[in-house]
């Protein structure tokens, strides 16, 4: 998922990179460790999102601290699993979501975090302090949440039309070529359950049939796939609906207002994801790494990186420190029904993943 | 005056070693590595097993992956040809030009690869989509040749709808014909340009016509220059990912971009490993045939 960037005006910058760093494809570890040997001090290798970060908060940590930290981007999960897959080329802090925090615990490419040198885990509100895809949080702090939904152009609605259900999207020719979905198979499969009312973790296969079906008879309508860049495509013209991350919707609403762009989570639920804060094993400098992460923890920090990227922060403490544009947006907090009627998605195993894959690949072939 | 490379071995060998360490190195052993992993099977997140089994291969070959083999052979194949159609009076005329001419031409062709393919290809998408210029200045025309009716006392045309031109088979096609056009019109222009004026002079005295000569005698004897041209746009095109990616609809998926997914969300090496080998086997086949088309033609010279 992009976490491109909010408030800054130059996604289509960061699109490029991302698609800049899949075209290299599977990049070769070990260039890392050899850039940051030299010159002397302590530093910490940050491997983050793009414009995930505040504008200061990097020289800040190292005023408190004394430790340099080191920050290079990744665009996707995946590409982030396939640089630590041969073993860890030298990065400190990571930033998985909940998903591959769980592959990477099993895969133990992730080590377990210290919670003593961690005390500004209790800033974190209680519904963060645990996780159900890290039982205990022994390898994962939150860093940001956020949430699927359904971006629209107002103007190309009939009048007071709030598409609140994901039949717009999967299931009904209404809006006929002026739709774009993700192109992540479990992403879509997985609100697709939602949409036929049962959990998006466990899906019977008997579901994952009618699914491809009823994706398959969609796909007429459906204009393209988008690599996340769907809000790019709404803001040009291409498309009125769009299914995207909250925070690149926030995005476009910040910079285009909200007078013809609106942002709706399905009265059916949706899929959370949550970026973590978590330490590769074989890590050079795992106790600054705890050090580093402590201090995102911290309030005034957190406040300072929530006012920058706009994305939910799980950080109770410097959520408090925000004003009410923030704290009570509904772009970037969803009500408490749509909250309750969403969840997060499970790692339920490469072959799983494989499946949806392969669901994919039917769908896009049919 | 011809030495043969036995007569100054420390030399030949002295300008030998690095290239052949380098394709060694960095070409022969990453991809036997990926060859390894045809035959390897997923025990875990991050580890893979060789146990020699064939199941990749099999489930390559399901009707579901050759059906998209097959989409990508016929993209790719219409590329090449429209290509070949546009490429060759291009190359043509270049080699026609005056050698001024030529060099300006040449270096038009060559221009786009200064770009990246990336930028090129967004260039290509604020071209082509529905508030893009192809749409502005249809639109343009569309509302003078309305306004012109309406002047002799016609019925105006309604309000100009965009085309839309962009997320679907054709705008993958426009696109690799696109990037893929100087891969074309290189080779057809080295292979005219050092053709024998002589014979198409001979032909044309003896009575033939232009096409009649460009036919009969011009595309024979630039055949190995047709095949090394339809063979360097061909292969780049069946692996091509990104344009489809960008230009493409929800049915324009290409063999590369199974591929890529396999890679990297689905997790699956082993069986990326084999749709690429697989791909890889095809382009053997197709430098055969090439081969084959060469020899040919130079046993017929």
């Amino acid at each position: 998922m992009s976490k491109a960037k909010f408030l800054t005006g130059a996604s289509r910058r960061s699109m490029l990179q991302q698609f800049g760093a899949a075209a290299i494809g599977i990049s070769f570890a070990g260039g890392l460790s050899a850039c940051n040997r030299g010159g002397g001090g302590r530093t910490v290798n940050f491997y983050n999102w793009d414009t995930y970060i505040g504008p200061t908060t990097l020289d800040d940590f190292r005023e408190a601290t004394g430790a340099n930290v080191n920050m290079s981007l990744f665009a996707t999960n995946d590409e982030l699993f396939a640089r630590l897959r041969a073993g860890n080329p030298g990065y400190d802090v990571i930033v998985p979501s909940n998903e591959f925090v769980t592959r990477m615990s099993q895969a133990q490419m992730i080590q377990e975090l210290d919670r003593s040198l961690i005390p500004n885990f209790d800033n974190l509100a209680p519904e963060f302090q645990d996780a159900p895809f890290d039982p205990g949080r022994r390898y994962s702090v939150p860093y940001t949440w956020l949430t699927l939904g359904i971006g629209y152009r107002k103007s190309a609605m009939p009048a007071g039309f709030v598409p609140d259900s994901w039949r717009y999207l999967f299931d009904s020719p209404q809006f006929t070529q002026r739709i774009a979905v993700l192109s992540e198979s479990a992403d879509l499969i997985r609100l697709c359950a939602k949409y036929k009312g049962i959990s998006l973790n466990a899906i019977p296969d008997a579901t994952l049939t009618e699914i491809e079906q009823m994706l398959i008879r969609q796909k007429p309508h459906i204009k393209a796939f988008h690599e996340d860049d769907g809000q790019d495509l709404l803001v040009a013209g291409e498309i009125d609906l769009v299914l995207e991350y909250c925070g690149d919707m926030a995005q476009v609403i910040a910079e285009y207002g909200d007078a013809d762009y609106g942002w709706v989570i399905p009265r059916e639920g949706t899929l959370i994801n949550q970026d973590c804060l978590c330490i590769p094993t074989g890590a050079p400098n795992a106790a600054d790494a705890h050090a580093f992460i402590n201090y995102l923890l911290d309030a005034e920090a957190g406040q300072k990186i929530a006012e920058e990227i706009q994305y939910p922060t799980p950080n109770g403490a410097a959520r408090e420190l925000m004003p009410d544009s923030y704290k009570n947006n509904p772009v970037i907090f969803p009500t408490a029904e749509i909250m309750a009627a969403s969840e997060y998605g499970a790692f339920e195993g490469d072959e799983r993943s494989r499946l949806y894959e392969e669901i994919f690949t039917r769908i896009s072939a049919a | 005056m011809q030495q043969s490379w036995s007569q100054a071995k420390a030399a030949f060998a002295a300008v030998a070693v690095p290239p052949v360490l380098w394709l060694l190195l960095f070409f022969l052993i990453p991809l036997g590595v990926i060859w390894a992993y045809t035959f390897g099977e997923n025990v875990g997140p991050v580890t893979i097993d060789f146990t020699g089994t064939f199941a990749n291969y099999a489930r390559a070959l399901e009707p579901l992956y050759l059906g998209i083999f097959w989409k990508s052979l016929v993209v790719a194949g219409l590329t090449t040809l429209l290509c070949l159609i546009v490429g060759f009076p291009v190359a043509l005329a270049i080699a026609f030009a005056t050698p001024r001419t030529k060099a300006w031409l040449l270096l038009l062709i060559m221009l786009p690869f200064w770009t990246n393919l990336l930028i090129r290809t967004f260039a290509l998408i604020a071209v082509l989509r529905e508030q893009g210029y192809v749409n502005f200045a249809l639109e343009w025309l569309w509302n003078n040749a309305s306004g012109f009716m309406a002047l002799v006392g016609l019925q105006p045309l309604g309000a100009y709808e965009p085309l839309t031109l962009l997320y679907n088979n054709t705008a993958v096609v426009i696109g690799l014909v696109y990037v893929h056009l100087p891969f074309m019109v290189l080779p057809l222009y080295a292979a005219l340009d050092r053709m024998d004026r002589s014979l198409m002079e001979a032909s044309l005295d003896l009575g033939a016509g232009h096409l009649r000569t460009i036919w009969a005698v011009v595309v024979p004897l630039a055949a190995p220059g047709i095949a090394s041209g339809v063979l360097i746009t061909f292969i780049p095109a069946l692996g091509a990912y990104l344009t489809p990616d960008l230009l493409g609809g929800t049915d324009s998926q290409m063999i590369a971009n199974v591929i890529e997914r396999q890679f990297k969300r689905a997790n699956d090496w082993p069986f990326g490993a084999a749709l690429s080998f697989l791909l890889m086997y095809l382009t053997f086949i197709a430098i055969a045939a090439q081969a084959f088309v060469q020899r040919k033609a130079e046993r017929r010279g």
